[in-house]
């Protein structure tokens, strides 16, 4: 049996919106094997966001346990938690989400900041991550420079390069036309196949579902089903 | 790429407001500059001399003159080692270049300044000279004066007996300060007051005021007092304080330069406070989801603030170290164009002490607020746009 990447049980998720307690996961349990690649569909507000920013650490729980590699994220504190993401997790947003300011090589190399490396070392990396994305060549470009496909490119190549666990990735292709998406989710997939990514991706689109190996359904913070791609 | 290319990167993420930010820096740091080290130029030249003398001057003003006939009496009043006396001459070389004239007695002088220092030759040469006259380095050196020159002197005080404002001198020293500051100092001249006595037509007999060498520091008051008291309800009543007090005495004529000084350097501060800080503000506000990626990269809440605290740092040092050395640059010119008013001006370590420490508290005043608000912000939120 493979082991598990990710284990959820039983979690509960309340916002509070001014005076309104609102419940938007109610008693998740989920888990994700190590090298899965899994969508989460279901429709605007059924909780996928939620509980990705959940199993990425950027929010806890308010009941249940998380597990990420056998360790409880769930209890950890801001601090723990900015260690365990730095170390563990790799982020791609639908907006792409680079710096401006900074230069396609100088955002992948942002998250290397926070370990011991050194900058020869670390531009190494950055470079090494860029040429498995293909943009080997735009390593000097700023964003407002690159087109969507390529900012995305860029932002993969960010999350890659501190060689997290897990690459979690919300509407990675919402911004993208059909073309870029799939050649976006084609390289996802590659990282999940030829690299050994555990991905978990939320998607509205059952086109990018097709290529994950498995898709889960959320619907109004619940568990649906799960389907095998 | 370090946390430092980080910061300057950020720094620059919209180029005309940092540079205009810069330029307001710059000029309220120029101001600082210029504005502390006149302060300290002023207040230096009371800072600057030792506590070992008193000046006895008219108490109605210094500029009324005081009888020599004082002279003795003063030099008998217990505790008193030396009297000298200065008439300021009021000097000038050409028709506006003027020049801090005094008319001494050599021997008084000598034993009562060991500030200035001259060879022994020079210091004989200006007792037996009556016409003779010796010449701070610093005016010297301005003037291309050396000893053996003639020294034409107008004075818009006293004029010769013969109605002549003109006067002339004889250079027979040129003197130092004993070390550096008070060679800083060396920008007088004086005159052989004999001669001087002699040959002006207001009249013979006067000092301007008087410098007492104390035989203890410790008893100035006493001693200041014991002055006083000798010449009240005299025609010539005195006012005796520390060399100083007398100094101060003199700059306040100006203004009360350090109190004008700080209430112009609170205003620009004030505003540039208010400018800075919006803009760092408006900055962060701008940036709010770029910090919330760097915190889901991995930043902690610290860090963030640490980077965005670093931010207006780097702010405030460019602009105030721009700012300190434009006034630097500014203050060599002055000197150059009136060395005999501003040749001593620069903004000496105290000033830039006092620079650095404002650049600091600044970043942390305009800093300080936007980097607590990065460093709370909230990812989801954030990245939700909320």
């Amino acid at each position: 049996m493979t082991q598990a990447l990710v284990q959820i049980n039983n979690v509960v998720k309340h916002y509070t919106r001014g005076k309104q307690v609102v419940e938007v996961l109610h008693g998740i349990t989920l888990t994700i094997p190590k090298g899965d690649f899994v969508a989460l569909m279901g429709p605007s507000g059924s909780g996928k966001t939620t509980l990705l920013n959940l199993i990425g650490g950027l929010d806890q729980p308010t009941r249940g346990e998380i597990l990420i590699d056998g360790v409880r994220i769930d209890r950890m504190s801001s601090g723990e938690l900015s260690r365990w993401r730095a170390r563990h997790v790799g982020f791609v947003f639908q907006f792409y989400n680079l710096l401006p300011v900074l230069t396609a090589e100088r955002n992948v190399e942002l998250p290397l900041l926070l370990t011991k490396m050194g900058g020869g070392e670390r531009i190494q990396r950055a470079r090494l991550a860029l040429e498995i994305v293909g943009l080997k060549d735009r390593a000097g470009h700023k964003p407002k420079e690159l087109s969507g496909g390529q900012e995305q490119r860029v932002a993969i190549a960010r999350a890659l390069v501190s060689d997290p666990t897990l690459l979690v990735c919300d509407e990675p292709t919402g911004d993208l036309d059909r073309k870029t998406a799939d050649e976006i989710l084609t390289l996802l997939q590659r990282l999940n196949r030829e690299h050994g990514k555990t991905i978990v991706m939320v998607t509205h689109d059952p086109k990018a579902a097709e290529y994950a190996s498995r898709t889960v359904h959320l619907d109004k913070g619940t568990l649906l089903a799960a389907a095998a791609a | 790429m370090g946390h430092f290319r980080f910061v300057w990167a950020s720094l620059w993420r919209k180029k005309t407001r940092a540079l205009l930010t810069l330029l307001s820096l710059v000029c309220a740091f120029l101001l600082f500059g210029l504005l502390q080290s006149l302060s300290v130029f002023f207040s230096a030249g009371a800072d600057f001399v030792g506590a070992s003398r008193l000046i006895v001057q008219s108490r109605v003003s210094f500029t009324d003159s005081l009888p020599m006939r004082m002279l003795p009496e003063i030099e008998s009043i217990p505790g008193v080692k030396i009297v000298s006396h200065d008439q300021w001459f009021g000097g000038y070389v050409g028709e506006n270049d003027q020049v801090f004239t005094f008319a001494s007695d050599p021997v008084r002088l000598h034993a009562a300044y060991p500030e200035w220092v001259m060879p022994e030759e020079q210091w004989r040469a200006f007792e037996r000279t009556r016409t003779g006259a010796i010449v701070g380095r610093l005016v010297a050196d301005r003037h291309g004066w050396k000893v053996g020159d003639k020294l034409p002197l107008k004075s818009n005080i006293f004029p010769q007996r013969n109605g002549a404002m003109a006067w002339e001198f004889d250079i027979v020293g040129i003197y130092d300060g004993i070390d550096q500051s008070w060679q800083g100092q060396t920008m007088g001249i004086y005159i052989h007051h004999a001669y001087f006595d002699e040959a002006n037509q207001f009249g013979r007999g006067a000092a301007g005021v008087y410098a007492v060498v104390l035989e203890d520091v410790n008893r100035a008051d006493e001693v200041a007092r014991a002055i006083d008291a000798r010449f009240a309800n005299s025609p010539d009543e005195t006012k005796t304080q520390s060399e100083k007090d007398f100094n101060k005495g003199f700059f306040k004529q100006i203004g009360d330069i350090g109190l004008i000084v700080s209430l112009i350097l609170v205003a620009v501060f004030f505003t540039i406070l208010i400018l800075t800080g919006n803009t760092m503000a408006q900055a962060v506000r701008e940036r709010i989801p770029e910090l919330a990626v760097l915190k889901t990269l991995g930043f902690s809440d610290a860090r963030v603030t640490a980077l965005v605290l670093g931010e207006a740092l780097l702010l405030c040092l460019i602009g105030g170290f721009g700012g300190m050395l434009l006034a630097e640059f500014m203050m060599g010119g002055m000197a150059r164009a009136a060395p005999m008013f501003f040749g001593a001006m620069r903004a000496d370590p105290r000033v830039w002490a006092q620079a650095i420490v404002a650049m600091l508290a600044l970043a942390l005043a305009v800093g300080l607020p936007p980097a607590l608000r990065a460093g709370r912000v909230r990812i989801v939120d954030a990245l939700a746009g909320r």
